[in-house]
């Protein structure tokens, strides 16, 4: 299948990229790794006039500290974030739940930022970097300006980015200390969540101290399991955690599709934040 | 009209290409090399796998615009004056082709494996092959022949 047609350039710094955009407007579409974006395009769901290609912008690829937190720069790809050994150190999550998202060759050209621009709620990271209290740095003609996660979600496939904005980082704090996992259910290795859950937990004492769930493909945007990480605290044995994870499905909105129901999947959402949760918390 | 300078299994080509150009189209349509087939266009089969300096990318993933400035290496780059690689050998000793169709892309997405482990256990390759479709569901001696390369001291 072929795209449309369209307008392409790639400029060579972050400037240039934005003034693009803001030529571009509303019939701008920014290129990264393409793995989003290509099949888009091939399948005519998009007609972007001008493409705005980032990828060989000097400086937006590779992971820093920066004091407590992780910043990641735009074209890091999944491939670099999964073998990085700053964000296996201090942000283990997100490379557990990279190494699910598609295939290698897929993992070579997306990138963290471009899954998260993308704004797909059957995609991994969202969930993950909303668990990890992630924020997002947008640069545009006003300048740069900070996003949390949890108000970069807007709605299906739709972020708080303005048209003439690039997200050049994504800042995750270091959750040192924290075990974590991601479980994913999907019929075939390669396919979307049909509902994903990711988990942090912090222990004291043999009890769990505080518990973070994002969930994937539970709404139009990711959400936080917040009943659930509620009555996770204190909680000390994986008795108690099947108990908070019946809340898990609380507030969700599921849609319907060939694949699942929603209350089929409000039923994953607990059984797999359930087992999330024990092997975050290392009761499994 | 965009132009590119790409280095395509040794030779530098230089074109000039519409943005909208996926690279599968560039490589089989414009260079005539059909060594690598499109399968399935949804980025899900992995039939058109090649390296892109020097990793498995899914041809039909990539524009021909993006891959400027960049070597590309097809399944038809890999033997030299008629002599197959270890890994491409293995896939013969072991009859790790029924139709062949997925076989290019299995020969990229092998190699990728093989570069970053060397030894992989059954479990290892079969993950780093998802995505990589086999409508003959010939997985078996693929895996065999993934492991029997990785036994050769030079398998790619």
């Amino acid at each position: 299948m072929i795209p449309p047609a369209f307008d392409y350039v790639r400029p060579t710094s972050v400037d240039e990229a934005v003034r693009a955009l803001a030529e571009g407007g509303e019939e701008a579409k920014v290129l990264a790794g393409g793995q989003s974006l290509l099949p888009l395009l091939r399948l005519r769901l998009a007609f972007p006039e001008l493409v705005v290609d980032v990828g060989r912008i000097p400086g937006l690829r590779g992971v820093r500290e920066d004091g407590d937190m992780l910043v990641i720069g735009a074209m890091t790809t999944h491939h670099d974030v999964v073998h990085d050994p700053l964000v296996r150190r201090h942000a283990g999550l997100l490379a557990a739940a990279t190494a699910t998202v598609a295939d290698p060759a897929v993992r070579h050209r997306g990138t963290l930022a471009g899954s998260l621009a993308h704004a797909d709620p059957a995609g991994d990271l969202p969930a993950v970097v909303l668990a990890l209290d992630g924020e997002m740095v947008a640069q545009g003609p006003r300048g740069r300006r900070t996003i949390a996660a949890r108000d970069f979600f807007v709605d299906y496939l739709q972020s708080s980015l303005e048209p003439d904005e690039l997200l050049v980082e994504v800042r995750l704090p270091k959750a040192d200390g924290w075990g974590f996992h991601y479980e994913k259910f999907h019929r075939v290795s390669q396919s979307w969540a049909m509902v994903g859950v990711a988990a942090l937990v912090r222990r004291a004492d043999g009890h769990i101290a505080e518990a973070r769930i994002g969930l994937t493909n539970m709404s139009s945007v990711p959400l936080r399991a917040t009943a659930t990480e509620q009555a996770l605290t204190g909680a000390g044995d994986a008795e108690a955690v099947a108990r908070a994870a019946e809340s898990a499905a609380e507030g969700t909105h599921a849609s319907q599709d060939a694949s699942a129901t929603p209350e089929y999947r409000e039923h994953l959402t607990r059984v797999l934040t359930r087992r999330a949760v024990l092997a975050a918390a290392g009761m499994g | 009209m965009t132009h590119i300078s790409v280095k395509v299994d040794g030779t530098t080509y230089e074109d000039d290409v519409e943005p909208r150009l996926l690279l599968v189209h560039y490589l089989r349509d414009r260079l005539g090399l059909t060594g690598t087939p499109i399968g399935c266009d949804t980025s899900n089969c992995g039939a058109c796998t090649v390296e892109l300096d020097g990793v498995s990318v899914k041809s039909c993933s990539v524009l021909a615009v993006q891959a400027d400035g960049s070597e590309v290496t097809t399944v038809e780059g890999l033997a030299h004056d008629g002599e197959l690689t270890a890994l491409q050998r293995a896939f013969h000793d072991k009859h790790a082709l029924q139709c062949g169709y997925c076989t290019p892309g299995m020969l990229m997405a092998a190699r990728d494996l093989l570069r970053e482990h060397p030894h992989p256990t059954t479990d290892e390759i079969r993950h780093a092959l998802e995505g990589n479709l086999c409508r003959c569901t010939g997985y078996q001696n693929i895996v065999r022949a993934v492991q029997a390369a990785s036994e050769e001291e030079v398998p790619a």
